[in-house]
C-alpha cells in the first residue's frame, strides 16, 4: 500500500477497517475478525515503549481488573481467563500492574529488553502485609 | 413527511430567502449554524422551515462558525445532506474546518454572503471572506443577485454531490447588495427543485456499520502529499464537466443559462473590466451605455472562482487588448487575486494584452457608475497605447489623495 500512487486509493481522508462488509463484529474475537491492513490492528504500534509488562500466570486469579482498565485493548483474554499481552499495541503504561490485585503482583513492569523467563525467575515473594 | 409550500412563479426575495428556499427544497438532513450579520437570514429562514414542518431534518445550534462547520463535518462524514451560511468573521473562524471538509471529500454546501473583514470592524459588503476561502479545497461560486443565489444552490448541490466530485462548495453573494435587497426571483416548484438534485447518495458514511470507516486520518510525509495531489486533481479535471452538465440541464429546465465565465459584450471589444458579484451588474449597465456610444469595451465576470477557468477566461479574453481586473478586496501588499490569477492566465499566450489592477468597494463603499466610466476610458486608453498609461494598481472611490502603485 506504501506505494501506492496519487490515483490508487479512495478519496477522502478515509481507512476501511475491515476488508469487505462484517456482521455481528461486536461478538467476534479479534483474531477472527478480517482487520484490513489499514487497520492498526494489523500494524505495531508500540515501538516507544520502554517498559513492558510481563505476565505470571502463577498468581492470576482471573478477575480481569488488567483487562477491563487496559486503555488499548493490549490484555488477551478470552473466556475469562487472561492469556497473556498484546506486545504489537501495547504502551507500557503499566495501568494493568497497577490495579493488579494479587500478592505478589501476576503483572509487573520490566525493561523492554529483559527476557521474560528471566523476568518470571527474579519475580518477587508474597509480601506480608500488617494488619 | 415535509409539507410542501405553494410558491408564486415569481416571489419577491432577496438573496438570504433565496438561498434558504433552495435550501428547504433540496430537503437537507443537517443545519449546523452561527448566526452572523449579514447570512443570518438564510439559517433564521430555515430554522422556520424546518419548525413549521417544510422540512425533515436537524437544526443544530452551535456555540460558532468553526462549530457549526465542525457540526457539518461530522453529519456529512455520518452520510446526509449538509449545509450551512456564514460570512465574514464567521468565515475566518471557519477556515480551519473548511480544510478538513474539502480533504475528507464532503460535500458541505455553504453559503457565504460577503462582508468585509475587521479591523476595522464593519458588517458590510467586499470579498475579502470569499478570498480568504480560495486555497481551501472548495468549489466556489459568485452570485450576482437574489435569482443567482437560489439557482446556484441547486447547482451546488449536484456537483458537490457527485461521486465524481464529492468536493464542499460555496455559493457567494455579495453581502446587502445582494443578500438584503429583494427582486423577483423565478422559482421552481418543490418537487422539480428537488428531483433536479436528487436523493442524496452516501459514500463512504460512517452510519454504514456493515463497512465500518475512519474518517480524518492522520497521514504524514508518506501519504499527505498523494491526498493532496488527489484532491488538486479532482478539482482541475473533475469539476467543471460536472458543473457544464449541470448548468446545460438547468438551462433546459429553466431557460436560465449560466456559464462557468459570463461575457458580457465582449465580442470585438477593445476593453473588458473583470469583476465580480454585484459589479458586473453595474459595470454591464455602463458597458451596454458607452456601446450606445461607439466604445467598444465589454464585461466579464468571474461565475466559478475555485477551481479557476483558466481555459474558459482565456477563450473569453481573445482578441481583448486591455483588461481592468477589479478587487473587492485589500491584497495588503500585493496585487489583487483577480490581476495575479489573470496575469497568470494570460502571460504565456500569444496575445499581447495590457492588464492593470482597480482596487474598489471595500467595507460596502458604492462602485459608481461614474468610476467605471473613468476605468474604461482608462482602459481604451490603454488598448490604443499597448501598453499601461496609468498606474498597474489603484485604489478607487477613497477620500484622500490619489493612492496608486507601480
Amino acid at each position: 500500500m506504501i506505494d501506492n500512487g496519487w490515483d490508487e486509493f479512495e478519496i477522502g481522508a478515509m481507512l476501511r477497517s475491515f476488508d469487505g462488509a462484517v456482521k455481528d463484529i461486536a461478538t467476534t474475537l479479534q483474531e477472527d475478525r478480517p482487520y484490513s491492513k489499514n487497520n492498526s490492528f494489523t500494524a505495531s504500534v508500540a515501538d516507544w515503549r520502554i517498559e513492558k509488562p510481563v505476565f505470571n500466570k502463577d498468581y492470576c486469579i482471573d478477575c480481569q481488573f488488567c483487562w477491563i482498565y487496559c486503555p488499548d485493548i493490549s490484555i488477551i483474554s478470552r473466556d475469562k481467563k487472561m492469556v497473556g499481552i498484546d506486545y504489537d499495541h501495547c504502551k507500557g503504561c503499566a495501568i494493568c500492574v497497577e490495579v493488579c490485585p494479587t500478592n505478589p503482583k501476576s503483572l509487573l513492569m520490566f525493561e523492554e529488553k529483559m527476557d521474560e523467563d528471566e523476568a518470571l525467575a527474579g519475580w518477587p515473594e508474597k509480601e506480608n502485609k500488617e494488619k | 413527511m415535509a409539507e410542501k409550500m405553494e410558491l408564486r412563479d415569481i416571489e419577491v426575495w432577496d438573496g438570504n430567502m433565496a438561498a434558504s428556499q433552495a435550501m428547504r427544497q433540496v430537503q437537507i438532513d443537517v443545519v449546523a449554524a452561527y448566526p452572523i450579520t449579514p447570512s443570518t437570514p438564510i439559517v433564521e429562514n430555515y430554522g422556520s422551515f424546518l419548525a413549521n414542518g417544510y422540512v425533515d431534518g436537524e437544526f443544530v445550534m452551535v456555540e460558532s462558525e468553526h462549530a457549526a462547520m465542525s457540526g457539518c463535518i461530522g453529519a456529512s462524514a455520518a452520510g446526509g445532506r449538509v449545509a450551512t451560511a456564514t460570512s465574514s468573521q464567521g468565515f475566518a473562524l471557519m477556515v480551519e474546518t473548511l480544510y478538513q471538509a474539502s480533504g475528507m471529500r464532503l460535500p458541505v454546501i455553504l453559503n457565504v454572503v460577503n462582508r468585509a473583514l475587521a479591523a476595522p470592524l464593519n458588517v458590510n459588503g467586499d470579498h475579502s471572506d470569499m478570498y480568504l476561502g480560495r486555497d481551501s479545497g472548495w468549489i466556489q461560486f459568485d452570485a450576482y443577485n437574489p435569482q443567482n443565489a437560489y439557482d446556484l444552490n441547486f447547482i451546488a448541490f449536484r456537483v458537490a454531490e457527485d461521486h465524481e466530485v464529492r468536493l464542499p462548495a460555496m455559493v457567494h453573494q455579495d453581502g446587502f447588495l445582494t443578500s438584503h435587497t429583494a427582486q423577483g426571483v423565478h422559482t421552481l416548484d418543490d418537487d422539480t427543485a428537488y428531483s433536479f438534485v436528487g436523493d442524496f447518495k452516501p459514500m463512504n458514511d460512517m452510519l454504514d456499520l456493515d463497512h465500518p470507516v475512519t474518517h480524518g486520518v492522520q497521514t504524514e510525509e508518506d501519504w499527505h502529499f498523494e491526498h493532496k495531489a488527489r484532491q488538486h486533481h479532482d478539482l482541475m479535471t473533475k469539476v467543471f464537466p460536472r458543473i457544464q452538465a449541470a448548468f446545460d440541464a438547468f438551462e433546459k429546465l429553466t431557460g436560465r443559462k449560466y456559464n462557468i465565465v459570463e461575457t458580457y459584450n465582449t465580442d470585438d471589444a477593445d476593453a473588458v473590466v473583470v469583476c465580480m458579484g454585484t459589479a458586473v451588474e453595474t459595470a454591464v449597465e455602463v458597458s451596454n451605455e458607452l456601446r450606445e456610444e461607439g466604445k467598444k469595451v465589454g464585461v466579464i465576470g468571474i461565475r466559478v472562482i475555485r477551481p479557476w477557468p483558466y481555459d474558459q477566461l482565456l477563450d473569453a479574453l481573445k482578441g481583448i487588448k486591455a483588461i481592468g481586473a477589479l478587487d473587492r478586496s485589500s491584497p495588503n501588499g500585493t496585487f489583487g487575486m483577480l490581476y495575479n490569477e489573470l496575469a497568470g492566465t494570460v502571460v504565456n499566450g500569444d496575445e499581447k494584452k495590457v492588464l492593470t489592477n482597480y482596487v474598489y468597494g471595500l467595507g460596502g463603499r458604492d462602485l459608481l457608475k461614474s468610476q467605471l466610466r473613468e476605468i474604461y476610458a482608462e482602459l481604451l486608453a490603454n488598448a490604443e497605447a499597448g501598453k499601461p498609461t496609468t498606474p498597474l494598481q489603484q485604489l478607487i472611490g477613497v477620500r484622500g489623495p490619489k493612492i496608486s502603485f507601480h
